[in-house]
């Protein structure tokens, strides 16, 4: 084994030790980019270098943590996605008393909130829940709090548009207090939304859903853990149950296409199969 | 003997289509490579190069997707805003990290991740481009064993990245858009028995 490849295993096996996060099953390739830039950015030459800061360190583990975990993400992120979870999934989840949705992988909460104001603007929100998941403890932080720079909110309206929306986008938010620059989404969407800690390598089922949206995080795991997330998320799902993936994610190149039948293709949107 | 390669990375932006268009269009379903190319286009656009491209008798081609087995004979485009690249078991991968040289997909990462997976089983052609990415991934390329190739100054629209890739790789062979075609087939083609 060459030298960098055995460092990068030992580093994720030390974290995995020490810090219980697992990264050993995430692809490598992009996997060992981000450690490079992480090594720049910390001040170490070597992989080897970042094992002994972050053992000896642990706040410097927080801040690897912000290299290992890409949090690129934005509100109605593919509108197209949105709006045929809008015209053909929410129709059908409109047919039960109470729905459950778990967003995974949720980032600061961009998602999440799109989802809620989806499930708001169709009747749905008061009965429904939005389980929003993610192992990056910081961006969880701020995906509570439902504070987004203005800049970024603007940026979305064209999104939200797109999607179908039925109102502006700046009806979901209102001025914080603390910054002109800083709004808060609003109240109502906020409730209906609990964030927490779960990861698709470590953790488990907890809920019974309806629709779990897993969008732009199975692209950073291998094959093995692909295929784990994907079994939690029909084990996860009732039948009939809908899983919507990021654009250029699909159930092509896995087995878990057994559980699964196309819905809308081009959206990445599946249904769990009803045996 | 020919030297052969299981897979030819190719890197361009401004000035890459027409040649990519006329290099191509001379490969036919014989070719027994994998291609892999990065182009740097606007990260809104539509994932069309696979159909720009296709002419009737030209090898197969299509975007490449996350997790995908890297097929021999294949011609497979980056996606626009996702970095592509080739995981060790020579399956494609494809991320959002952050641009590089302003660019995603970036060449680089491209050459970089497919030094690893191929060693000296890669070609890598940098082609006519208005910045310096891929000069550090035909340096990879190289360094594990590659071929490195790059189109000649006089024949590139915009010489930057041509030429930062020279600079990084000297003893890269220079080619124009029709002695790249040549060499293509050369290499790429298994003749008859
Ligand atoms: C690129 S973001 C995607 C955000 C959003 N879903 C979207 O599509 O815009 C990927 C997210 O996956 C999270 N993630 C990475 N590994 C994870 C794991 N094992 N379990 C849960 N979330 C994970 C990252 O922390 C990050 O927030």
């Amino acid at each position: 084994m060459a030298i960098a490849e055995l460092e990068v295993r030992l580093l994720l096996e030390a974290i995995f030790d020490r810090y219980h996060y697992d990264f050993r099953s995430y692809a490598m390739a992009s996997l060992k980019r981000r450690l490079a830039q992480a090594c720049d950015s910390l001040h170490v030459t070597t992989v080897s270098g970042l094992q002994e800061r972050v053992l000896h360190e642990p706040e410097s583990f927080s801040q690897l943590l912000q290299y290992l975990t890409v949090q690129v993400s934005d509100m109605f992120r593919d509108p197209g996605f949105f709006l045929a979870l809008r015209r053909q999934v929410l129709p059908v989840l409109a047919t039960y008393p109470s729905i459950k949705v778990w967003c995974a992988g949720c980032s600061a909460g961009e998602e999440a909130y799109s989802l809620a104001i989806l499930l708001h603007e169709e009747g749905l929100l008061d009965r429904s829940i939005i389980y929003a998941t993610d192992i990056n403890a910081q961006s969880l932080r701020m995906a509570s709090t439902g504070v987004f720079t203005l800049e970024r909110l603007r940026g979305f309206t064209e999104n939200h548009r797109r999607a179908g929306g039925k109102c502006s986008l700046s009806d979901y938010y209102h001025a914080s207090q603390d910054s002109k620059d800083l709004v808060i989404m609003d109240a109502s969407l906020r409730r209906k939304i609990t964030f927490s800690d779960h990861s698709l390598a470590t953790d488990n089922v907890f809920s019974e859903m309806h629709l779990i949206t897993c969008r732009n995080v199975l692209i950073y795991f291998d094959h093995a853990l692909q295929t784990r997330a994907l079994r939690l998320f029909s084990d996860s799902l009732v039948r009939g149950g809908f899983l919507g993936l990021g654009s250029k994610e699909s159930l092509r190149f896995t087995e878990a296409s057994e559980q699964f039948t196309d819905f809308s293709l081009p959206e990445r949107i599946y249904r769990r199969k009803a045996s | 003997m020919t030297r052969r390669f299981d897979l030819v990375v190719i890197g361009g932006s401004a000035g890459a289509i027409e040649v990519l268009g006329k290099v191509l269009a001379g490969l036919t379903d014989r070719f027994s490579p994998a291609v892999a190319i990065v182009i740097h286009l606007p990260p809104e656009g539509p994932n069309v190069l696979h159909e720009v491209f296709a002419t009737p008798g030209s090898p197969p081609m299509k975007p490449a997707e996350d997790k995908e087995p890297i097929n021999p004979g294949t011609i497979y485009f980056a996606p626009p805003d996702y970095h592509l690249l080739v995981e060790s078991g020579r399956t494609f991968a494809l991320s959002q990290d952050d641009r590089l040289h302003f660019s995603r997909p970036a060449v680089d990462v491209l050459f970089e991740s497919a030094a690893e997976a191929y060693g000296d089983r890669l070609m890598g052609v940098i082609l006519s481009g208005a910045n310096s990415d891929g000069a550090q991934g035909l340096r990879a390329v190289a360094d594990a064993g590659g071929m490195a190739v790059v189109q000649a100054l006089e024949s590139a629209e915009m010489i930057a990245m041509p030429a930062a890739a020279l600079e990084a790789v000297p003893d890269s062979i220079e080619v124009n858009v029709s002695a790249l075609a040549d060499l293509l087939r050369t290499h790429g083609v298994l003749n008859d028995r």
